[in-house]
């Protein structure tokens, strides 16, 4: 476009006033002292569509600051379509610097995973969370559900998991796998697969979750227990791979399936594509890797 | 030997470089300016107005382009703007009795005070495309005779004369009107909130949910007792100032929808109120509005709430477009490792399946050469 | 300088990111009861208003939270106004109505059961403490265990409470009702959100 821009809109440093910036992070401190309890809070309209990480984006504009590190990723990846949207958005906002480096970041947001390197203390980790309340899909009414975790009257959801041992032999929840925090609430992890349910019981970085639509934050300190639900006769268990990543030999991480072609050729490769290319780079190569390793990663400097 | 794909950054810039080009279309043709949209498509601004909670015909003129002609997309944009701007203060309710009015119906009465007015409407237009129009012929002047605000009672005003239709709500005098803007949604909510959240409500739901009421899921018997469209003034409080000061005015829709109302052993026979209000001219939103309004307040009449319209919970959370288009749409999101999850479970369970019923033939196979 | 003049000044000298990294503090603070997150002075009150009250005050508070003020507090109208000009948060009119309570003295201050515990349907709309102590050093230690906490640890915050040991096992039992205290000293704040359980020491 060759017109001047007028200056019939214009926008706050970092997107959010600093009122709604306040509200949020009043919000972030009630939940951190209420582990698993879901804080509402008058969520904003942001600049990307209700349903894809605008909670998270809120979160994660009401804590960053000028010396922070971020990491976005969408479903383990740093270079899926919205991650690289999000990014590029506090990018442009804040001005910030990004990593795809899961140890150098400061703060990660993410949909659908837990990075497979272990976050350490000092580190943030921000979920997009779409239905916070995880006995949502059970009984649809907030005025409901608010007094089952009021009355800690979880019932409904151990019924829930045992119908599923009666029709299919295990419990059929493989994302979203509910939790329950310090012996209270039972709490949504965010579509995780149950895979990264572990990751989250005791874990040194603060956890932070956010569901922009349906207005609610939550969060788990670190050094919180996480236990996800289960029976005695049918203890939880995580997914397990019978191959390891055709990239980089990974054992005992979550794997994509890639579709090679259409007469069913297909292989397994990592979903948290910083670990595989760390990996890779360290010299561990899967059985269809490429000959040379792929380029270190730089972090990207602020503008 | 594979080679995982990348350059969504490259790919996402370039989508948006086809998007602005598609946007601007046929270079021969000159581009939309924001008058000619504010002059020509005003009722789409006025929705993007009214369900992007803003008025300012100009901005709304500007998503309108911008979405190319997507209202909800262009209500989006409105909204995401229109949360970044600092919060001076609240005005006075607005009288919409002292509306200076432009059009003014009432299906109850023939006539009465300040007459029927019809005003710029569509009805008995008759809908025959206009091939003048194509033409881009002259448009006569109009006539219209001068409005007299003072003489134009609010019809539900006449009927309360009488005592014939309930008070017009009973908020108490401390009540402080919440903002559903700044405030989360709670369940139950007070009818104020829930005007709120219905007026910036999609058209085509609450559109959908009155018609329904009219069906008799939850039917409530309406009578339009009064649409008014025209300009109210708004005045804003000053803590240092000794009088209210004006800021200018808004161009809004009401309707008092008056509904049968049988009376219990407590109170007298009366007619029961349904409100619609909404920026701009949309009287097909404001009159579903007030349908809907009528139908939430169920349980204040103690009536069985047995259609969707007159669930508050069922309603309210999902009148919102731009929250219903962002859930909607997210499904084209990446969910290849949830699906993986489902899939591994699934493939299993398949196995076990599988297993199970070769056993079962094995066994019948043994059974029949014995 | 007259009161007009110190409402005015002292406050945060860049708004946005004195307001991010006071904040920041605070939520780390949370996160890891009984750590000192550092913090320097980024807001000049007018006493008894402390420097580190002062600036959570500014970072959180605002015309949406109700704030209540000690005695001490209470009695100078330039810290009210200071407050009001800063935030333009209300006054609370009881210790019930408080989103944030500041307190100048915590040593006389009233019971911890007599501030908003939130309820059991919002357990979040409790008030939060902010109290001023002059370090964590030199009052009666405190072993803390708790979410956040990877074992333990160990702050002795000066001039606390009366009977704080006995309030905050009784604020503890009401989870998750209860209130959480940011204690404000001159280097820097630490946290005691109520899920921390204060163990008893051995003599």
């Amino acid at each position: 476009m060759t017109a001047q821009p007028t200056d019939i809109a214009t926008y706050n440093f970092a997107y959010l006033d600093e009122q709604t910036k306040r509200m949020i992070r009043r919000a972030i401190l009630k939940g951190i002292a209420i582990p698993g309890y879901q804080v509402p809070f008058a969520s904003r309209e942001m600049p990307m569509p209700y349903g894809w990480g605008t909670g998270g984006v809120q979160v994660t504009a009401s804590i960053i600051g000028p010396e922070d590190v971020l990491k976005v990723i969408d479903q383990g990846a740093d270079d899926t379509t919205n991650a690289v949207s999000i990014r590029a958005f506090f990018k442009k906002v804040a001005n910030v610097a990004v990593t795809t480096d899961t140890a150098k970041a400061t703060i990660i947001q993410t949909r659908h995973r837990i990075p497979e390197h272990p976050l350490t203390a000092g580190q943030v980790l921000v979920y997009q969370v779409p239905i916070p309340e995880p006995l949502r899909f059970l009984e649809p009414r907030e005025t409901e559900t608010r007094k089952m975790h009021a009355l800690e009257e979880y019932g409904l959801m151990h019924v829930k998991l045992y119908e599923d041992i009666a029709r299919h032999g295990r419990i059929a929840t493989t994302y979203a796998y509910p939790v329950k925090v310090e012996g209270r609430y039972v709490m949504d992890p965010s579509p995780t697969p149950k895979f990264d349910n572990p990751k989250m019981h005791r874990s040194p970085a603060l956890q932070l979750f956010g569901a922009g639509r349906e207005k609610r934050i939550y969060a788990l300190p670190p050094f919180t227990d996480v236990v996800s639900l289960d029976f005695e006769d049918h203890p939880f268990e995580v997914q397990t791979f019978d191959q390891p990543c055709a990239l980089c030999a990974a054992e005992n991480v979550y794997l994509d399936e890639v579709i090679l072609d259409d007469h069913g050729g297909h292989m397994f490769v990592c979903s948290d594509t910083d670990h595989c290319e760390k990996r890779r780079e360290q010299g561990h190569r899967g059985h269809l890797a490429p000959e040379t390793p792929p380029a270190l990663e730089k972090r990207e400097p602020a503008q | 030997m594979y080679v995982a794909v990348k350059g969504g950054e490259a790919a996402i810039a370039n989508a948006h470089a086809l998007l602005a080009d598609r946007r601007r279309g046929d270079r021969s043709v000159p581009a939309l300016r924001l008058d000619q949209i504010v002059e020509q498509l005003a009722l789409g601004v006025d929705r993007v107005m009214s369900e992007g909670s803003l008025y300012d015909r100009e901005l709304a003129a500007l998503a309108i382009v911008q979405a190319r002609g997507d209202m909800i997309e262009a209500i989006f944009l409105v909204r995401a703007y229109r949360t970044t701007l600092p919060r001076f203060g609240y005005t006075r309710a607005i009288d919409t009795g002292a509306m200076l009015v432009e059009r003014r119906v009432s299906a109850t009465y023939k006539d009465l005070p300040g007459g029927q007015l019809l005003g710029p409407t569509f009805d008995y237009t008759h809908r025959l495309l206009d091939p003048e129009l194509a033409a881009g012929g002259e448009v006569a002047e109009p006539l219209q005779r001068a409005s007299d605000a003072d003489a134009m009672p609010r019809v539900s005003a006449i009927l309360a004369r009488e005592g014939l239709i309930e008070p017009d709500g009973d908020m108490p005098q401390d009540h402080i009107p919440g903002d559903i803007t700044r405030e989360p949604l709670e369940f139950p909510m007070a009818r104020d909130i829930r005007l709120q959240a219905l007026s910036r409500g999609d058209e085509g739901f609450l559109l959908a949910l009155g018609y329904s009421t009219q069906r008799g899921y939850a039917r409530n018997h309406p009578f339009v007792g009064e649409v008014r469209i025209g300009e109210v003034e708004l005045e804003l409080d000053v803590p240092e100032l000794p009088f209210a000061v004006p800021l200018g005015s808004a161009r809004v829709t009401e309707c008092q929808m008056v509904n049968q109302f049988k009376g219990s052993t407590k109170a007298p026979p009366q007619f029961t109120r349904g409100y619609g209000l909404v920026f701009g001219q949309s009287e097909r939103k404001a009159m579903a509005m007030a349908l809907c309004d009528r139908a939430l307040r169920a349980t204040e009449f103690g009536e069985d709430v047995v259609a969707a319209a007159q669930d508050e919970e069922f309603v309210i959370s999902h009148s919102d477009n731009v929250q219903a288009t962002g859930f909607v749409e997210h499904l084209k999101l990446p969910h290849y490792v949830d699906f993986q999850a489902e899939l591994d479970l699934v493939r299993r369970m398949r196995a076990e399946h599988d297993a199970r019923e070769n056993a079962g033939k094995a066994e019948e196979k043994r059974e029949a050469a014995e | 300088m007259d009161i007009a003049t110190q409402a005015i000044e002292g406050g945060f000298a860049d708004p946005v990111f004195d307001a991010q990294t006071v904040f920041r503090a605070v939520m780390d603070a949370m996160a890891r009861p009984g750590t000192l997150q550092p913090l320097p002075v980024f807001a000049r009150p007018p006493a008894p208003l402390s420097a580190t009250a002062g600036a959570i005050a500014l970072a959180l508070c605002d015309n949406d939270t109700p704030l209540w003020l000690d005695l001490v507090l209470q009695a100078p109208a330039a810290v009210k106004s200071w407050l009001g000009f800063h935030t333009g948060a209300p006054l609370a009119h009881t210790p019930a109505d408080a989103h944030f309570a500041l307190i100048a003295t915590p040593a006389e201050m009233m019971a911890l059961d007599g501030f908003s515990q939130g309820t059991q349907d919002y357990p979040d709309r409790s008030t939060t403490l902010i109290l001023q102590v002059s370090d964590l050093v030199s009052g009666a230690p405190l072993l803390l265990e708790g979410p956040g906490i990877e074992t333990t640890a160990t702050i002795a915050p000066a001039q606390m409470p009366r009977h704080f040991v006995e309030q905050w096992k009784q604020n503890n039992q009401r989870f998750p009702r209860g209130v959480d205290i940011i204690l404000a000293t001159p280097e820097g704040v630490a946290c005691l959100p109520r899920t921390t359980r204060i163990k008893t020491m051995e003599a």
